[in-house]
């Protein structure tokens, strides 16, 4: 296949498209959890019931379409290769706790992969909705839609002080997650953001890096979301949320300009020695490969590189992960192998860009 | 500061563990940190997860302990009839087993859940069509109750006087939306 057929093919819409701020913003996502009444939790229910709650949610999926987001597809996960299974993880499609330890999981995605609703997860529902730029509004709107249709036919688990029912009481009340992934390199390049990480916490959001809990913030890039679910409602959580992401994006702006000022040249330097180890390397591995697009993607921002694309990041940054690098070789890789093929891609891809020109 | 096992190095982790409310402080150099295993909480991974954090902290709440040892002393442990789950099962996994264990714990559940919510321990949020919008008034007559006392205590009359008339206004639409339903 060629690459640029595996790249369209390969890339979400939050992906490729442009949303507000997308400057520092790279996507916003919202998740409710959600449960039937009168079943166990998935921590404890039987084969049975797993199946019968896939029963439903097939049911529903082609009794009572929901046409609005486009064609759905259920994709079951005992049923799935298991490179396939990581490179949804790596979209953020699924999570690594649904491909890995939930032998009864499901999930329902929208062609264009902007809504996925997991089953079986955690919880027996998760709708989660994934939208470029900052959207959060935007995001939350679209799950309360899935979930208005779900809710028509689904009795879902709910107390009149508690909120909505979740398996751990980390979730309970609105069930409700936002995050936002951000483009952070001023920010870390002042080295502001080690004080400003501990503030954030305060505030009741957690920071983490792109591939959730434990992760390392690669390529500059950190998740910030809300860690409280019960009594507040979903749009002071959203509200929040936004307020402190908006501040942030506005230090990491004035960061920017403060470098520009005062080491405008070595900033520069930097940006095109990235740009020269990405088009130029045979072997590289994840993290460096995380940093030099950091790099580039600061150029483009700052107007030093105007060849390229912006979502060239979030591209890159994705599709050298392990699971896709391997779907695109046809079969599995090694880590060294892999360090190859990764090379490999990101030099075709910034050669397509080009040879466009 | 110097490593406190070996004494020679400097002390490259410093932290305060809290073990039933005793606090120890604990400062290590690098080496000697690995070859305690205290390191086992900064690489992440490696068995200690979210449901260590969660179990931690419902075991150190005092109150949902003292429950719990009640419950064992009357010989009657507290146990879920949807689902067979006990509290202390509870604690010890950080999961509840169905949406019914809610109803079966709710005696336990404010300690633990306002721990968990920065004080908050009740719903303000969505509610499904079919439980009806009544609920949400009566949610916020509710908090304006307890914004009355508390202006009250703190004698300050004017603004519960204030709060006072937007009970009454809510009550009003909330028998009148009552009505409406019946």
């Amino acid at each position: 296949m060629s690459l640029e057929r595996f790249i369209n093919q390969a890339v979400s819409s939050w992906m490729s498209e442009e949303g507000p701020d997308s400057d520092i913003v790279l996507s916003s996502r919202i998740r409710l959890a959600r449960n039937f009444e009168n079943i166990k939790f998935p921590t404890l229910f039987s084969h049975e019931e797993a199946q019968a709650i896939i029963a439903k949610i097939e049911e529903i999926h082609h009794e009572s379409s929901f046409s609005k987001f486009g064609q759905m597809e259920l994709l079951k996960i005992d049923e799935i290769q298991p490179l396939q299974k990581r490179v949804l993880v790596e979209k953020h499609l699924i999570s690594p706790n649904l491909a890995e330890e939930s032998p009864y999981g499901a999930v329902l995605l929208t062609e264009n992969e902007e809504i996925s609703i997991m089953v079986n997860e955690e919880d027996h529902i998760r709708i989660q909705c994934l939208f470029p730029g900052l959207q959060l509004t935007e995001a939350l709107a679209a799950a309360n839609e899935v979930d208005d249709w779900l809710e028509n036919h689904i009795h879902y688990g709910f107390d009149e002080k508690y909120g909505y029912l979740t398996s751990c009481p980390t979730n309970v009340g609105t069930g409700l997650r936002a995050s936002v992934m951000m483009h952070l390199p001023g920010l870390m390049l002042t080295q502001q953001i080690n004080r400003i990480i501990p503030a954030i916490n305060q505030l009741g959001l957690v920071v983490r890096g792109i591939y959730g809990e434990g992760s390392e913030a690669l390529g500059n890039i950190f998740q910030i979301s809300n860690q409280i679910t019960l009594g507040k409602s979903e749009e002071d959580i959203c509200r929040d949320l936004k307020g402190v992401v908006s501040q942030l994006i506005s230090q990491e702006r004035s960061a920017r300009e403060a470098l520009r000022k005062t080491s405008n040249i070595q900033l520069e330097d930097r940006v095109f020695r990235s740009l020269g180890v990405l088009s130029n390397c045979r072997i590289i591995e994840t993290k460096e490969a995380a940093k030099c697009l950091s790099d580039v993607r600061l150029g483009i921002d700052m107007g030093y590189i105007d060849h390229l694309p912006k979502n060239i990041l979030n591209e890159l940054m994705i599709l050298t992960q392990p699971g896709f690098l391997q779907q695109y070789a046809g079969g599995h890789l090694r880590a060294n192998e892999r360090d190859i093929r990764r090379a490999a891609l990101i030099r075709e891809r910034l050669k397509m860009e080009q040879d466009k020109r | 500061m110097i490593c406190q096992e070996c004494n020679q190095r400097p002390a490259a982790l410093h932290f305060t563990k809290i073990v039933n409310g005793e606090k120890t402080e604990v400062n290590l150099c690098e080496k000697c940190a690995q070859e305690k295993g205290e390191m086992f909480m900064f690489t992440g991974g490696s068995g200690f997860s979210f449901n260590n954090l969660l179990a931690g902290l419902l075991n150190i709440e005092p109150s949902v302990q003292k429950q719990s040892q009640n419950t064992f002393h009357q010989e009657e442990i507290l146990q879920c009839s949807g689902c067979s789950m006990t509290f202390p099962q509870f604690i010890k996994v950080g999961r509840f087993g169905c949406a019914h264990c809610y109803e079966t714990f709710k005696e336990q559940l404010p300690p633990v859940l306002s721990r968990l919510h920065s004080g908050n321990w009740s719903h303000s949020g969505k509610i499904p069509k079919r439980i009806g919008g009544g609920i949400h008034l009566k949610k916020q007559v509710e908090n304006l109750k307890n914004e009355l006392k508390e202006l009250i205590q703190q004698e300050e009359f004017e603004k519960a006087a204030q709060i006072r008339d937007e009970i009454r206004t809510l009550e009003k639409q909330l028998s009148s939306s009552n009505k409406g339903g019946e």
